[in-house]
């Protein structure tokens, strides 16, 4: 699915991430944790192709991400589910409209009309939010929303940045349980985040392994969590 | 965004989705309306400047080339003797199609605009004007000049060469005066829909970063904003156009003199040239956006 060989990415000066090897294979589980600032959301944009590596070799799909055009990495978004970690939404358009976007953008308007959405809302629990605009909505809202725009195109990765930041323990529960689901439908999972009460009620429900950005390198965790 | 026929067809099929991505701009989107119909407007101007300085320098040059005067100065009682010596050598002269003296009622009219109409001319020594029409091989004027002198001593030949050659070069001055205008208007258009698309590609930055996120292509995205600024060019345009056309539409007649002078209007198929002017519009804003679009999306993964 998603694989980084020996990959480096440095800001300006500094260089933030060496070193990095990892492979998400499918139907796996990953969380990615390690203090702020130490480069977890910019691994992630390295997963999608929202930054190159400044060394080594990034391959989505099996595709090394300097080949690919313009064009090809928006098709590969629509493999990608990504949730940010500051979601945003097209703030003109009801929620609705913002969950069913990545159809709309990729020529299935029919779908995005569809019986789906309406489950997919409830999924997540916003049935009573279809028509709010998104600046309406409450933290965790977004968050929610966020997730089931991610989803809707039935995406082979989900990749969330703190995708529990701003909600309490319940919601974040929820949001997990939705994540873990997924999963269970052989979606890749991929989520970074500093909450280790969060991985430890993971490791509950599914076998997941926790990679974790000390020093510029990426690390298996153990047992220990 | 890529010129081809594709994406020109997306500006005018449209896809009522992808227009909804981009938030609705009410009032910037008044001002390129505005803006548009205003050069529009001025366009048409500058077109029918041009098109009648065209007229104008081809009559002049062409039309009054093939017409002299001869001018017969004689004390009163000698101007007809005169007149009737002149008119006889035209006759034999080559390269006259015709020859007639002008009368008094004539005369009086050319006049009358310096004179006033109640000018009693037989009273006055006002020469006695004779109209040549040439032939298209034309009169050798020197030649005419000589026997004139010898046989009509009053007799002074005009081919209007003198006054006209500086007014042709005045006319076509005039219409280059007016494509340099069109020209002008032309890049002030893509200017102005180059800030315009701009400011609102700049507005709009999470707008774009979500599309992109979601996975919608550049095309798709520019799609969007080049389908907005193109339609809104060609209305205010083809508005502003209609407005012009109209107004050269009501402009005063000249008159009499419009033979000569020619009026500042469209004549004939000179009317379709107008129809153009929206054209060109929203091909200038198609293009400007584009561009602008494509610089955008280029800063952003």
């Amino acid at each position: 699915m998603i694989e980084l060989e020996n990959v480096a990415y440095s800001y300006g000066g500094g260089e933030l991430l060496s070193d990095i090897s990892l492979k998400l294979a499918p139907g796996s589980f990953h969380f990615l944790t390690g203090p702020s600032g130490a480069g977890k959301t910019t691994l992630m944009k390295l997963c999608y192709g929202a930054l190159l590596p400044t060394a080594g070799h990034v391959r989505l799909f099996g595709a090394d991400v300097r080949g690919l055009g313009r064009d090809d990495i928006a098709v590969v978004r629509r493999r990608v589910g990504v949730v940010h970690q500051d979601v945003q939404f097209l703030d003109h358009l009801s929620v609705a409209e913002n969950v069913a976007l990545p159809l709309s953008v990729s020529g299935r308007h029919e779908e995005a009309a569809g019986g789906d959405l309406g489950e997919l809302m409830s999924w997540v629990g916003l049935t009573n939010h279809v028509n709010a605009l998104p600046p309406e909505l409450s933290g965790g809202e977004r968050q929610r929303a966020a997730l089931a725009r991610a989803v809707i195109m039935s995406p082979d990765v989900v990749l969330a940045d703190e995708p529990t930041g701003n909600v309490d323990w319940d919601m974040s529960q929820r949001l997990l349980r939705l994540l873990i689901e997924l999963n269970k439908m052989g979606k890749t999972v991929l989520i970074a985040t500093h909450d280790l009460g969060l991985i430890r009620a993971t490791k509950a429900h599914v076998q997941a392994r926790v990679l974790r950005i000390a020093n510029r390198k990426i690390q298996l965790a153990g047992a220990d969590l | 965004m890529r010129l081809s026929l594709g994406s020109i067809r997306a500006v005018f099929t449209g896809d009522k989705e992808a227009d909804k991505v981009v938030p609705p701009s009410g009032f910037t989107a008044q001002l390129t309306l505005f803006a548009a119909a205003a050069m529009a407007f001025l366009a048409v101007f500058a077109l029918a400047l041009s098109l009648a300085a065209g007229r104008l320098a081809q009559s002049w040059g062409e039309e009054l080339a093939r017409s002299a005067t001869i001018r017969i100065v004689a004390p009163l009682d000698q101007r007809q003797v005169q007149t009737d010596g002149a008119l006889r050598i035209l006759e034999t002269t080559r390269g006259v199609a015709s020859a007639r003296a002008l009368t008094d009622a004539e005369q009086q009219a050319l006049l009358a605009p310096w004179f006033g109409p109640d000018l009693a001319l037989s009273d006055l020594p006002v020469p006695r004007l004779i109209e040549v029409t040439e032939t298209a091989e034309g009169i050798d004027a020197a030649g005419l000049r000589l026997r004139l002198a010898a046989e009509v001593p009053g007799a002074v030949l005009d081919d209007h060469a003198r006054w006209r050659a500086p007014l042709v070069k005045a006319a076509s001055r005039l219409r280059l005066l007016g494509w340099v205008a069109i020209v002008l208007i032309t890049a002030a258009v893509a200017a102005m829909i180059t800030l315009a698309a701009q400011a609102a590609l700049a507005a709009n930055g999470q707008v774009i970063r979500v599309l992109r996120l979601v996975g919608a292509t550049d095309d798709y995205i520019a799609t969007a904003f080049v389908r907005r600024f193109t339609l809104r060019a060609l209305g205010g345009a083809g508005v502003g156009m209609v407005l012009g056309m109209l107004t050269v539409l009501l402009l005063p007649s000249a008159g009499d003199a419009g033979n000569f002078l020619t009026g500042l209007g469209f004549q004939g198929w000179h009317w379709v040239l107008p129809l153009l002017i929206p054209v060109l519009a929203g091909a200038v804003a198609f293009a400007a956006t584009g561009a602008a679009a494509r610089r955008t999306l280029q800063e952003l993964t």
